[in-house]
């Protein structure tokens, strides 16, 4: 007798469904509303949480790092330099959203997750991913906020679903502050005065962050990007567009065009790098500008504004340095070590 | 057929100056024509310009070295397109047949994987331009059958295919937020990043495999009859092809290094060239040489200046070039054979 195909995917599916789903039920289970205003149901208990993407992760690290199950891609040796030991050294284990899988569902439910929390854009493509995973694992999917502003708000909604709610409220009170000291700093100077800035990407710097793309949101928020004028993503520009912008300041992510562009002829016009105002981020253990977009990219809020507005903002990057590494990646930092971090190693 | 080459080049040679004019009185950065004259004029005069540094800059260093590159990877793009296609006598051949594109594209995400500078990505992409042509050419020569060309043709679609897997797995690997869109900018092709030190790692490689081709035009029409009567004539078809793939290989490799996969030149331009001046391979490789730098010096003015940021070529050739390739499709059986 011919197998019955759809009969029997149906009792396969049955057969290994019903046992998440019955683990996803337990007695005490409550409800939280994630950013997407799905309710998520989380088990009373949560102690193993996978992250869906690196800024998930450090995200988690920064407020429970005991609960991180691992990285979407291994931590480097020098990244771990600036994490706690036993937790950097935790293993690979993939990313479930952005650019495509690369975490086998199999191997996301051997390491038998309370939670997956994914922190990036809250859209109905990444909506119907996290209900997707959650139905095919039986383990509860929270999606939140990624964007530099949701920032605060994602923490609170971490303390919330891991139980820690004062660790998260001073994480997420100390990202108010910040913002709010820097901003209101420079908010009597007008959008037409603050300084054009050009993000160079790549190894010849021209790749850029268009206007409204999150690889430039805290640039936006303390100057004007110069490629504002077009909305997206990123993009490829020419050197006679870069030219023509003629930007006050550089800021860049790309080793090999920060060593190089003093010494190259058709970028030597540029405002920027006549008074040398081409500066490398600082990207250790995470970026400071860019990526990952997580909250690694707080500190670099303080570096730009002290790069726009010097004057302004008379603090000493080293202690801010110190600090925020302290509070965030819970390690404590000597100076040569912050020397390394600020020269962008 | 015979008639005269002449007016098919003029026209050929008009397109290109016509091109090489607009090119350099156009793009993001204003540039006065009066100074574009001054500077170009001064330069070859050998004294200093009156015009801006800034605008000097623009034209000598930003400027000028896009369109001379613009040409020569156009050039070498139709060079090699009509030699594969004069070579396997068969229309739908374009360079990246014997999988030089694919290898180059490989060698280039590999460097952009080991965050490599410009030199290093660039070194890699033409050496895997040339290791996987040469690796198709030894599997095929391997495989003797009665039909070489066609067993290297096959041979060329499959490891072009795997080449293929190979970039994704390596695009696949690597960092979603850095790498993985500049492996994508770069895989669609463009021209932003060229400086005037690009031109001598492109002009090398292209001077020599056309020189090769140029010296081998008379004989290149015998590939086109079959290989026995080839014989007759005392020509020996294996050599001749060896150094006709090596030639085209180089010019293929060099300008997909230089400047990304940029499809659709080398298959359309033959193409257009041969309904100027026929088939003969003497009067076809100057048309395509000047009809592909025209060519691609159009696109990539139009890539440069339509809007502040730039539009990948392989873009713009294929939607240029689609409609056009029917268009010629539609009216052109006449030239073949």
């Amino acid at each position: 007798m011919p197998l019955d195909r759809r009969a029997l995917v149906a009792g396969l599916s049955t057969s290994l469904v019903a046992p998440h789903m019955g683990l996803a039920q337990p007695a005490r289970v409550r409800n939280v509303t994630d950013a997407a205003g799905r309710a998520v149901p989380v088990p009373a208990r949560v102690e193993r949480i996978f992250p869906a993407g690196p800024p998930a992760a450090i995200a988690l690290y920064t407020v429970a790092p005991d609960l991180l199950l691992g990285w979407a891609r291994a931590t480097t040796a020098t990244e771990r330099e600036f994490l706690l030991p036993d937790v950097g050294s935790r293993p690979e284990v993939g990313r479930i959203t952005g650019r495509g899988n690369t975490a086998n569902l199999e191997v996301v439910l051997a390491l038998k997750p309370d939670l997956i929390l994914d922190i990036g854009t809250v859209n109905p493509t990444f909506v119907s991913l996290a209900d997707r995973v959650q139905q095919q694992t039986g383990v509860p999917y929270a999606l939140l906020d990624g964007r530099f502003d949701g920032i605060a708000g994602s923490y609170r909604l971490i303390g919330e679903l891991v139980g820690r709610r004062d660790a998260a409220e001073e994480r997420a009170r100390y990202v108010e502050n910040t913002v709010k000291t820097i901003t209101s700093r420079i908010a009597d100077i007008a959008p037409g005065e603050r300084p054009r800035v050009y993000y160079a990407r790549g190894p010849r710097g021209l790749e850029t962050g268009l206007g409204g793309s999150i690889n430039v949101e805290t640039i936006e928020l303390l100057a004007r990007n110069v490629a504002d004028e077009t909305r997206g993503g990123l993009g490829t520009v020419s050197i006679e567009q870069v030219l023509r912008w003629n930007p006050d300041v550089i800021i860049t992510i790309d080793r090999e065009f920060a060593a190089n562009v003093s010494a190259d002829r058709t970028w030597a016009p540029i405002a920027a790098v006549q008074s040398k105002r081409v500066h490398l981020s600082p990207q250790l253990p995470f970026g400071w500008v860019d990526f990952p977009p997580s909250v690694n990219r707080l500190i670099g809020m303080w570096w730009l504004a002290k790069i726009f507005y010097p004057e302004r903002f008379p603090e000493d990057m080293r202690t801010l340095t110190r600090e925020f590494y302290g509070v965030f990646y819970h390690v404590s930092i000597d100076d040569r070590q912050i020397e390394r971090i600020l020269a962008g190693a | 057929m015979h008639r005269s080459a002449a007016p098919g080049l003029l026209i050929a040679l008009a397109v290109l100056a016509i091109g090489i004019a607009i090119a350099l009185t156009v793009g993001r950065y204003p540039v006065a024509v009066s100074d574009l004259f001054d500077v170009l004029w001064s330069r070859l005069a050998g004294r200093t310009s009156t015009a801006a540094p800034a605008v000097e800059n623009v034209v000598l260093l930003v400027r000028g070295p896009r369109v001379l590159a613009a040409v020569l990877v156009g050039a070498a793009l139709a060079v090699a397109g009509s030699a594969f296609q004069g070579l396997f006598r068969n229309p739908l051949v374009s360079p990246d047949i014997l999988g030089a594109s694919s290898g180059a594209a490989l060698g280039a995400v590999i460097g952009i994987y080991f965050s490599l500078g410009v030199i290093g990505i660039e070194s890699l992409a033409f050496a895997g331009g040339l290791a996987a042509v040469a690796g198709v050419y030894a599997i095929g020569a391997f495989l003797s059958s009665r039909d070489p060309m066609l067993v290297l043709v096959l041979t060329g679609v499959v490891i072009g295919a795997l080449l293929g897997a190979a970039i994704g797995l390596v695009k696949y690997l690597a960092d979603p937020y850095n790498q993985l869109p500049a492996m994508t900018f770069w895989l669609l092709g463009s021209l932003a990043s060229t400086t005037a030190a690009d031109l001598l790692p492109l002009t090398l490689p292209i001077g020599l495999g056309t020189g090769v081709l140029v010296a081998l035009r008379w004989r290149m029409d015998a590939m086109s009859l079959p290989e026995e009567e080839a014989r007759a004539l005392g020509i020996a078809t294996g050599v001749l092809r060896i150094a006709i793939v090596i030639a085209a290989t180089l010019v293929t490799s060099a300008s997909v290094a230089a400047a990304g996969i940029i499809g659709w030149v080398g298959l359309v331009v033959p193409h257009l060239a041969r309904t100027l001046v026929g088939p003969d391979f003497p009067r076809l490789l100057p048309t395509a040489a000047l009809l592909g730098g025209g060519f691609l010096l159009f696109i990539d003015t139009l890539a440069r200046t339509m809007a502040p940021i730039e539009v990948p070529l392989g873009i713009l050739t294929a939607v240029i070039g689609t409609p056009f390739f029917i268009w010629l499709l539609a009216g052109m059986q006449r030239n073949w054979s």
